[in-house]
């Protein structure tokens, strides 16, 4: 069997994809103990989620930053770019290749190759995740880590009412996105191929 | 009258009439006393030295005075008195008629204070109140000490029952704090009650995040009292050992914040089915203000993610063994 390798992943992509993965898996884990506190039963006690919390928020942001200027940098960018372009057409051949074809064995309607890392499902799924959904969490986040300099009231409510509905909103999206990545990370060749990936940098096809 | 003798004219008595209005605000005596007390020139006889910063003492005998400066403790703010609970009280209605006499006699200075009880209490007029529950509640709280009494947080000349009649719950709130931080952020007033040698009100609330926004937002009592049910602001105050730590006691669907802070906001607006809402006019409190829709929402979309993996899986399982 002819085995075709693709060095995709660098190693500072490779990192930060790691600590966005850890903290963001702190974040959910600690967010969904705050959201559901219990005077006896929380998932993880209060005072230790709000640090963990904090901690992991601080570093996320960072992170974030070390992708947006680093894609600015590196040909990493490109891989978000042009995501309009005959976007529904592709939308529909992939999510049909997803429904059906992939059960009958058919071959990927978009290939991975050097200049297209990502089907145009994920393209736009990682473009509005990225670049949408991280700026406002980390903007309502930091809303609520600072209360002090938030308007009082936004849109005729609280601005902390706003913030956090927002807030826990966004948050709840990634986290589906987070499980939907997690589950099409197994439609590679052997469901670890494409974690393994992630680890070694190489992207494999038999 | 020509035309421009008219409008001059009417320029004199809009700057005399708007001269009288600024005058009003800097006069000592303001009509609004007269509208809510009978005695307000009565009161001058006291509040002309204790109405003031300053006082002249006079020795008619030597022909001699100097100007002294009035105790801040013994000082009435005219505003603050006429707007108060007790605001249509004469000063000899609590005080000592002997205290006509200047300067004031020995006996009438060790003169025993009225207590809130001695008129308050065990009268149905002021049932309501629960005037006795809170008697009750003062003396096992860890205030009952020798030189306490209502007044140390209670100024009888300016009291307001703000939360009762709470329109703006960070007015009552900012209140309410302002009585307990008189004594536990000024050591003047902190060394009256105790030997402690400073007072380290941040440093020991250092554990509280975001110390600012809960200060502004809860009253101190919200931790550092008992709840009870009866009365509306709990009086026992539990000792410092004995305060609130836990955060989910507030933070959390069951928060004591509903049996404290907004205990008496008996008729919960419900706002977009958060859960305790009515915390919602004044605040959000993570993990109290869960939205019931929001939280529904979640978990469908969520199980119907989960189902739609797991669909998927069985497909892919059932196709791989086709193959």
């Amino acid at each position: 069997m002819v085995s075709k390798k693709l060095y995709l992943y660098p190693i500072w992509i490779r990192l930060w994809h790691a600590i966005n993965a850890l903290t963001f898996l702190l974040l959910v884990a600690t967010g969904i103990s705050l959201h559901y506190a219990s005077v006896d039963s929380s998932l993880i006690p209060f005072q230790i989620s709000v640090v963990i919390h904090n901690i992991c928020a601080i570093i996320l942001t960072i992170n974030y930053g070390v992708f947006i200027i680093g894609n600015m940098l590196t040909g990493n960018g490109m891989f978000y770019s042009k995501w309009r372009k005959n976007l529904w057409p592709k939308l529909w051949k992939q999510f049909v290749f997803y429904a059906v074809g992939i059960f009958k064995g058919e071959p990927h309607p978009f290939p991975i190759t050097k200049k297209q890392k990502f089907n145009p499902l994920q393209k736009v799924s990682y473009v509005f995740a990225m670049y949408f959904g991280m700026p406002l969490l980390i903007i309502s986040g930091f809303g609520l880590m600072f209360p002090e300099k938030i308007s009082n009231a936004i849109f005729n409510i609280s601005g902390l009412l706003f913030y956090d509905v927002l807030h826990i909103i966004v948050g709840f999206v990634l986290s589906i996105f987070l499980v939907i990545h997690l589950y099409t990370c197994t439609l590679g060749d052997k469901p670890g191929t494409l974690f393994k990936s992630m680890i070694n940098g190489y992207h494999e096809e038999h | 009258m020509s035309t421009s003798t008219k409008i001059l004219s009417f320029v004199f008595l809009a700057l005399g009439l708007s001269l009288l209005a600024q005058s009003e605000d800097t006069l000592k005596i303001k009509p609004s006393y007269h509208e809510v007390n009978y005695f307000v020139e009565d009161n001058e006889a006291c509040l002309t030295c204790h109405g003031e910063a300053k006082y002249i003492l006079e020795d008619p005998e030597n022909e001699r005075s100097a100007i002294k400066r009035m105790g801040p403790c013994k000082v009435v703010d005219r505003d603050k008195f006429y707007t108060s609970v007790h605001k249509s009280f004469s000063c000899t209605d609590c005080h000592s008629g002997d205290f006509m006499d200047f300067p004031h006699s020995i006996e009438s200075r060790f003169e025993e204070k009225l207590l809130c009880m001695d008129c308050h209490g065990y009268d149905e007029t002021y049932a309501k109140y629960h005037f006795e529950g809170i008697e009750i509640e003062f003396t096992e709280s860890a205030h009952n000490k020798e030189g306490f009494s209502c007044w140390s947080c209670h100024d009888p000349h300016s009291y307001k029952a703000f939360m009762r009649n709470a329109d703006d719950l960070a007015e009552a709130i900012l209140y309410d704090n302002s009585m307990c931080l008189k004594c536990h952020a000024d050591f003047s007033e902190f060394s009256m009650l105790t030997d402690r040698e400073e007072i380290v009100l941040v440093e020991s609330h250092a554990w509280l995040p975001n110390q600012a926004a809960h200060f502004a937002k809860i009253r101190c009592i919200e931790c550092h009292t008992e709840i009870n049910d009866t009365i509306l602001i709990a009086h026992k105050i539990m000792p410092k050992a004995s305060a609130v730590k836990n955060c989910t006691e507030c933070h959390s669907k069951d928060s004591r914040l509903m049996h404290t802070l907004y205990k008496f906001e008996s008729l919960e607006q419900r706002k977009g089915g958060f859960v305790n809402s009515i915390m919602i006019n004044n605040s959000y409190v993570i993990g109290a203000n869960q939205n019931i829709l929001l939280n529904r929402l979640s978990l469908l979309v969520f199980g119907m993610t989960l189902l739609v993996i797991v669909f998927h899986t069985y497909l892919r399982i059932k196709n791989q063994k086709k193959s």
